[in-house]
Parts: C-alpha cells; structure tokens; sequence
C-alpha cells in the first residue's frame, strides 16, 4: 500500500468536512474488505484514508412494528445474526448470509458493501425489493432518496463530494408478503453473484391473487436494477401461479437484462440464468408469502 | 506520521508505533514476532491470516493496524497454556487435520470462534465456518473431523 495520511472523525460532520475538503484525494474507510484490496493492488491509492469506525452510533440496528434502521457501518454479520432484522426483514439477513466468508462478514458493512456499489452487490436487491431509503449526510444537512436511486453506475453512487451514507431505513412490508433472495455462483462461499434475484411480493387480502411485486436483478446491468416488465407480468395474477405466467415473467426478465461477459459468466448465460433464477424466486417467495411467514427464510 | 497504537494480543498488553499503511497481519508478523499467523492471498480470500479480533475471526491482512487500537486479538500462538495444546489443536493432531500445515493456524481460529459462539456444531456449520479458510493440501474431510472431535473434548472436559 502507498502512503497515506490516515484520520479519525469521531463525528458525521466532521468526516464530511474531511471528505468535502480532500474531495478526489479521499476515501472513507468502513469495513476496508474491498478499499484495502484495492489500495494493495494500487489501483487505489488516496491521500488521506478517513476511517468512519471511530464515529459512534454508526453501526445500530433498531426495528418497531413498522421501520427497521440499519446504520452504514453495521457489519454484515451483525445483519445476518441480528434479531431486529429477523422479525419483518429476514431476507436482508438471508442476503447477508450469502455473502463471502464469516471473517469477511465481520469486517465489511453493510453501507460499504452499498458504497462500493458493485453490480453484484448482494446486500443490494433485497434492500431495493423491500423499498429501502438511503439516509445521506453531509456537514450541510442530510437528505433521504431511495436506495434504487443510490446507484448511478459501477463503483458509482449517488453521493457528492462530501456527503456520506448514514443509515438504511427499511419499512415494514404489508403482511401476506414474500420475500427471498437467490445468488448464482460457483461456490457458496467467498464468491461474487453470476446473477442474483430479489423478489418480493404481496399477495391481495383474499390471499388469490399477487397484489405488490417487485423484481430486483443484480450483476445483470451496471448497477443493481428494478425489472419492470418482469414485475408487470407477475402483478394481479392468480395463485398459484401458473406455468405460462412463470414462463412469460423469466422471459421479460431475460429481455430487460443488460448483462455483460466477463471473467464470472457470459453475457449469453447470465440472461439464460437470469430466466431460471426469476421463476425459480418467485416461485419460493410466493411459498413463504402463502405461509404467511411474512418475510420468512 | 507513525502512529502510537496499544493492542492486547493473547493476554499481552503492547504499545507500538506504526504506519498507518500496516496491517495487522504485518505488525503481528514482522513487529512483534508471532509468525505462527500465515499471509497467503493478502486480499481476504484464503483465511491463512485468521485471528480473533475481539473474539470474532477476521482475515488480519484487512485490518490497518491502526484500527485495530484498543482491542484485543488472539492469534494461534495464544491458544495453549504452555506445552498443553488446546484441545482443538489436539483433535487436528489425533485426526489428522492438517498436511503441510500453512492453512492449519486460520482453520483453528476460524474452529474456536465457532466453538466458542456454537459448542455443538453439526457438519454443516463447521463447514460454513471454515469456508473462508482454503486448504490446498488435501480435502477438508479431516480437518471438519478435527473440529466436530474438538467440539466434544470441549463439551467433555468443560474448557473453552
């Protein structure tokens, strides 16, 4: 790693008045899983290294019946064990689960692992599926927009210079809801997603027919997308849902698609995989929404 | 600018001075000694830096040094109470754990923070547990054997 000046913010607004200042030359440290690879591969290398840990409060996780707060910095181990997250959430605990190893878990956070703003992120689609809000912060004030926003390109957010990702603010999905979501990938563990699926959907009080869907693609598109036309098909249809409808939504997701070949997968067989893991997802989340296990893993 | 950092590592309190480019993989190695904590990747993916940072497994190469100020870590050099070996690197010996040994000092840290949160894993979380740990040797048949026999010593002799 080159040199660099390292400081310790021991407030939000003191780390943005850092970060405004130093702009380009700066980078925030979180949990430094993917920073420091890429400051040892020097295809990073900051002036002034800006560790966020040293700032209080940070790493929170709180729920009531209808919010759930994640703070920026809270680990993805945190997030897969934590009891908040469990009771409406549990499938942002899923997603948690899938990332990496357990030492890495323990390291990285869940707002850097937002930050990094991989296409792959896994922490990502759930997130997006459930309709979370970025809380944004900077020695100006603060603003809220939703996470799907948050991601404008690869390694890209939404963040100016100076501004700071604060905390994930979740709401509490309808009851009769389903959520789930799937990575494709080699191994199991210490793996980046081909491809993965959120889906999360609400079923009608009658309980017949699919009311709210979402489908949210990741590592298919240069950042974490919505699949509209997916969701289109699978909105008001009966369940169970049949075959055709099945078939009809892994199309629309196939064609929405926008992935690229890389080192992972093709571009050929991400769009194929795209179509299995659709149906496949909604298929296991409308079996958690009819159990009416809420958002249930 | 070095940096003054204090740093419990197994039991023994340290003050160091260090850039703050170091990591704790590093400081561990080359400033205080303790080469039993192996580099292999240095990006986070084989598990041969496994320590316990505040009693959970981290890959030591991806912390700064600097960050690690104030906590506690626990490397393989710290597990047995002077020629006793703990009994998880007992069961590694009994069982046949390991072959050329480079990957056995992050398996056995990776296995006591499991034991520690989990004394009666089944098969299956062993093997979540280590999956950040790679063995290139041989499979890993042996070493979950070690650790599901480490388990039961534990649980039998009432030690942690």
């Amino acid at each position: 790693m080159k040199y660099f000046d390292y400081l310790e913010p021991t407030t939000l607004s003191e780390a943005s008045l850092l970060l405004a200042e130093y702009g380009k030359d700066a980078r925030a440290l979180a949990g430094g899983t993917d920073l420091l690879v890429r400051m040892k591969r020097q295809a990073l290398a900051p002036r002034y290294l800006i560790n966020l840990k040293r700032i209080p409060g940070l790493a929170s996780i709180e729920a009531n019946d209808s919010t759930l707060r994640i703070g920026a910095l809270a680990t993805i181990r945190a997030v897969h064990t934590s009891p908040a997250v469990r009771q409406q959430w549990a499938v942002i605990g899923e997603a948690a689960q899938k990332m990496a190893s357990v030492q890495v878990r323990n390291l990285a956070t869940i707002g850097g692992n937002l930050c990094n703003a991989a296409p792959s992120a896994d922490m990502a689609p759930a997130l997006i599926g459930l309709g979370a809000q970025a809380r944004i912060v900077s020695s100006s004030g603060e603003r809220i927009i939703s996470l799907e926003e948050f991601f404008v390109g690869p390694g890209a957010t939404a963040l100016g210079q100076g501004e700071l990702l604060a905390e994930l603010i979740v709401p509490a999905p309808p009851s009769n809801t389903g959520a789930i979501y799937v990575k494709h990938a080699i191994r199991k563990a210490m793996d980046i997603a081909m491809v993965g699926v959120a889906i999360v959907l609400t079923l009608d009080s009658s309980g017949k027919r699919l009311n709210e869907v979402r489908v949210v693609l990741g590592a298919v598109a240069p950042t974490p997308m919505r699949a509209r036309k997916t969701e289109d098909v699978l909105r008001g249809k009966a369940v169970p849902l049949d075959d055709a409808v099945l078939s009809e939504a892994a199309e629309a997701a196939t064609a929405e698609a926008r992935p690229i070949s890389d080192v992972r997968a093709s571009e050929y067989y991400r769009r194929k995989l795209v179509g299995v893991l659709v149906k496949r997802a909604a298929i296991q989340a409308l079996e958690r929404a009819s159990e009416g296990r809420v958002v249930a893993n | 600018m070095k940096r003054t950092i204090s740093l419990t590592v197994n039991g023994d309190l340290h003050e160091l001075a260090v850039e703050p480019r170091r990591t704790l993989l590093e400081v561990l190695r080359d400033d205080l000694g303790l080469t039993g904590t192996k580099r292999g990747c240095s990006t986070g993916d084989c598990g041969a830096c496994t320590v316990l940072l505040d009693g959970s497994a981290v890959n030591s190469c991806l912390v700064l040094a600097v960050d690690a100020h104030g906590r506690e870590v626990l490397t393989i050099e710290g597990l047995a109470e002077g020629s006793q070996l703990h009994p998880i690197q007992d069961a590694f010996l009994e069982h046949g754990g390991l072959q050329c040994g480079y990957c056995t000092p992050g398996m056995i840290l990776s296995a006591k923070a499991l034991l520690d949160e989990n004394p009666h894993p089944t098969a299956e979380e062993v093997k979540v547990a280590i999956a950040g740990n790679l063995c290139r040797c041989t499979g890993y048949t042996k070493i979950v054997e070690s650790i599901l026999a480490a388990a039961e010593k534990i649980s039998g002799a009432g030690v942690s």
